[in-house]
């Protein structure tokens, strides 16, 4: 954190004051004193093997001195620039930045939209950043699907990936076994996952919070699990191969006669298919965007909500939860299946192994960050996520490192995610007065 | 006050047991149509329990529970799964709590509780989907219905604000427009005056006579606030340690010595003479 280059928002305040260098100098000791404990063990020494196989302890006192010093230093800046308190985001950005943060915000949908749809024309040439934006689009669509579950629902989902599993291997073996096209598929892989998804919700239908996260997690591991040793069907750890890739409605993209370059007069180029997959994509994760914002105006969206608001008083007014909470699980995990079904089509080779608990939980993430039931925020979420992700990649050993520091810097100051502000699903200031 | 003389509520021997410990002990009493019926008793005489028997969050241990609707169709409220109470034999509710979805609208409150008139009109969110005028037009007419209720209760300002954000007293108000969203045919309405000042509860008072005047629904209420009881109820059912001690109009019940014994107090002279008797 660059503490040293932040500017002092209201310094004609602080430069009246005296700076408080006793307490500095407190915070930073007792900082200091508490890294010393800390590093002096986990950094100061270190165990290596010998030439003997015996373990010995080599010491890295430099580097611990170095670290204790830095703590040190930046508690002292942090006290002296900051004072004791919690550092607000007002205090850290100044108030222009934010208010033009907060005029830009209105046209942060549109112009991402604009964004993501000129893309391929931006980058063409670029098959790398095609790739990574077809990647980024497959998480705003997870995350659009589990924004459903648990931003509109409430229902904490650990095992969303389950659905994701589902889809792609009923595209998958539909595709090898039966040689469906991608089209016939589509729908069929999200039906099938929808009916999973019913089938946890039976089971979870009483729980909630800490228990029903539990349930969805084991859900999760279950699925894997049977996709891992039902070795006759879904090829065990080999996983699926050769699965067939995707056709432009039927003109398949080959350098071949009859193909999607040939019928259009195009020079052949691997990178059509790549532009149609991103478009593919993008449409697929609109269609969840807008079904979504649809469901919330409707009803059954406004149960939802209700629902994560209070259920026993949803049930006082006459609302079935059973159905209410089967059809969030459905639909959620209708759109985790489509999902599903492209990313096996996109990478022609499945296995178990794409579908571990670390997706869920980074799908998960990219809700909680983007803040919970906010569409915009969740795609924000995934673009920051995974393009961090991608532009750390050099720093492999550290990108972790970033990412958690990021994750508690925004829990500090946007608690309730990056976008927390919750749009009404209709106004009365909108309606004309009756006749 | 009222003309009507027939049930809209009978119950009939409920008991209700939870292990050892009888919380309601055969309990019959009717709650006439268009009436106001206060339940009232002391702290732990099971008042709510036996609202939570009426609305289905609790099957009772023994006993029934018969709604009549103005058509004359009858349900059995202790057969029905709890939201079906709601839904079909149309009994809503308040709670002693509060119990609103304070992150949503106010509005969106009012509408949440018409979701099953909607549900319908939208075809089960596929003609909703896209829009079709059908629903469009259903959901003008419950808008129209919330804004009816909001106007009555005073929250009309207040239609788009969270509803989390409002006042005691307008939550209180804003739960009772919830329930009359659902055109109930019985209101269940658990201490409704709990923490209102004599203002608030003025006005209350003037909703509930409003509600019965107004509309085919009748009022089962519990209070502790006997400015309100007195007041408004045509009817009150007394009960103390889960069993029925009265049963009479406010009159009645005013001047009952058991009530007077069990809830309002004894006369000075009995304590003197059971102080006499400990020697105190």
């Amino acid at each position: 954190m660059s503490e040293t280059e932040t500017p002092v928002p209201n310094a004609t305040a602080t430069s009246t004051r005296a700076l408080p260098l006793l307490p500095a100098l407190k915070d930073a000791t007792l900082s200091g004193f508490v890294a010393f404990g800390l590093f002096f063990f986990m950094i100061g020494l270190r165990t290596e093997q010998g030439p003997s196989g015996a373990l010995e302890i080599t010491t890295r006192f430099e580097t611990f001195a170095i670290l204790v010093a830095v703590v040190f230093a930046g508690s002292f800046l942090r006290t002296l620039v900051f004072g004791r308190g919690p550092i607000l985001l007002g205090r850290a950005v100044p108030s222009t930045l934010a208010r033009v943060f907060v005029g830009a915000s209105r046209f942060a949908a549109p112009a991402l939209l604009l964004f993501a749809l000129l893309v391929p024309v931006l980058f063409y040439q670029n098959r790398y950043l095609l790739d990574l934006g077809i990647l980024v689009l497959t998480y705003v669509m997870l995350g659009w699907g589990l924004n459903i579950v648990v931003g509109l629902a409430g229902l904490l989902d650990l095992g969303y990936v389950a659905f994701y599993a589902v889809g792609a291997y009923t595209y998958a073996l539909l595709a090898t076994h039966f040689h469906l096209s991608f089209w016939i598929c589509l729908p069929l892989a999200g039906i099938f996952a929808a009916l999973w998804g019913v089938l946890l919700g039976f089971p979870v239908l009483r729980l909630r919070g800490d228990y029903l996260a539990i349930v969805t997690l084991a859900f999760g591991e279950i699925i894997r699990l049977v996709l891992l040793n039902w070795q006759s069907l879904t090829g065990g750890p080999n996983g699926i191969s050769s699965i067939p890739r995707p056709s432009f409605f039927g003109l398949p993209f080959a350098d071949a006669e009859g193909s999607f370059a040939s019928t259009f007069g195009l020079e052949y180029s691997p990178t059509h298919r790549v532009v149609f997959l991103f478009y593919l994509i993008l449409a697929l994760a609109l269609v969840t965007n807008w079904v979504t914002i649809r469901l919330r105006r409707l009803p059954i969206g406004r149960a939802w909500e209700a629902m994560r608001e209070d259920e026993i008083a949803c049930r006082s007014l006459g609302i079935n939860t059973t159905t209410t909470k089967l059809t969030a699980f459905a639909i959620g995990a209708m759109f985790g299946g489509f999902a599903g079904s492209f990313f096996a089509t996109r990478q022609g080779f499945i296995s178990p192994e794409s579908f571990s608990f670390g997706e869920s939980a980074l799908v998960l993430a990219i809700v909680v960050l983007g803040g919970m039931g906010s569409q915009l925020g969740v795609a924000i979420a995934a673009l920051v996520m995974l393009g961090g992700f991608e532009l750390f990649r050099e720093f492999q050993l550290y990108r972790m490192l970033v990412f958690g520091f990021a994750m508690v810097l925004i829990m500090i100051w946007r608690p309730r995610g990056l976008v927390s502000t919750r749009e009404p699903s209709l106004r009365l200031a909108d309606r004309k007065e009756p006749p | 006050m009222s003309s009507a003389t027939e049930a809209v509520l009978a119950v009939e021997h409920l008991s209700m047991r939870f292990g050892g410990l009888v919380a309601v002990d055969d309990l019959s009493f009717v709650a006439r149509r268009g009436d106001i019926t206060a339940l009232i008793g002391p702290n732990g005489a099971g008042k709510t329990t036996v609202f939570n028997c009426i609305t289905g969050f609790y099957k009772p241990s023994a006993g029934l529970i018969r709604l009549e609707h103005p058509d004359g169709r009858a349900f059995l409220l202790e057969r029905l799964l709890n939201f079906r109470v709601a839904k079909v034999a149309r009994v809503a509710r308040t709670f002693q709590n509060i119990r609103l979805f304070s992150g949503m609208t106010v509005l969106e409150n009012l509408v949440v509780a018409q979701h099953n008139a909607l549900m319908l009109a939208s075809a089960f969110t596929f003609a909703g989907l896209f829009g079709l005028k059908s629903y469009r037009t259903a959901e003008n007419a419950a808008l129209d219905k919330a804004r009816y209720w909001l106007d009555r209760t005073g929250l009309l300002p207040r239609a788009d604000d969270a509803a989390g954000g409002l006042a005691y007293g307008e939550q209180r108000r804003l739960e009772i427009a919830r329930a009359m969203c659902t055109d109930p045919v019985l209101l269940c309405l658990d201490e409704p005056a709990a923490g209102l000042n004599a203002r608030e509860s003025a006005e209350l008072n003037a909703l509930l006579k409003f509600i019965r005047r107004e509309h085919a629904t009748s009022i089962l209420l519990i209070e502790h606030d006997m400015s309100v009881v007195m007041e408004i109820s045509d009817h009150i059912v007394v009960l103390d340690y889960g069993v029925k001690i009265a049963d009479g109009t406010p009159e009645a019940i005013r001047n009952d010595p058991k009530v007077i014994a069990a809830y309002l107090g004894v006369e000075d002279a009995e304590v003197e003479k059971v102080e006499a008797e400990v020697g105190l």
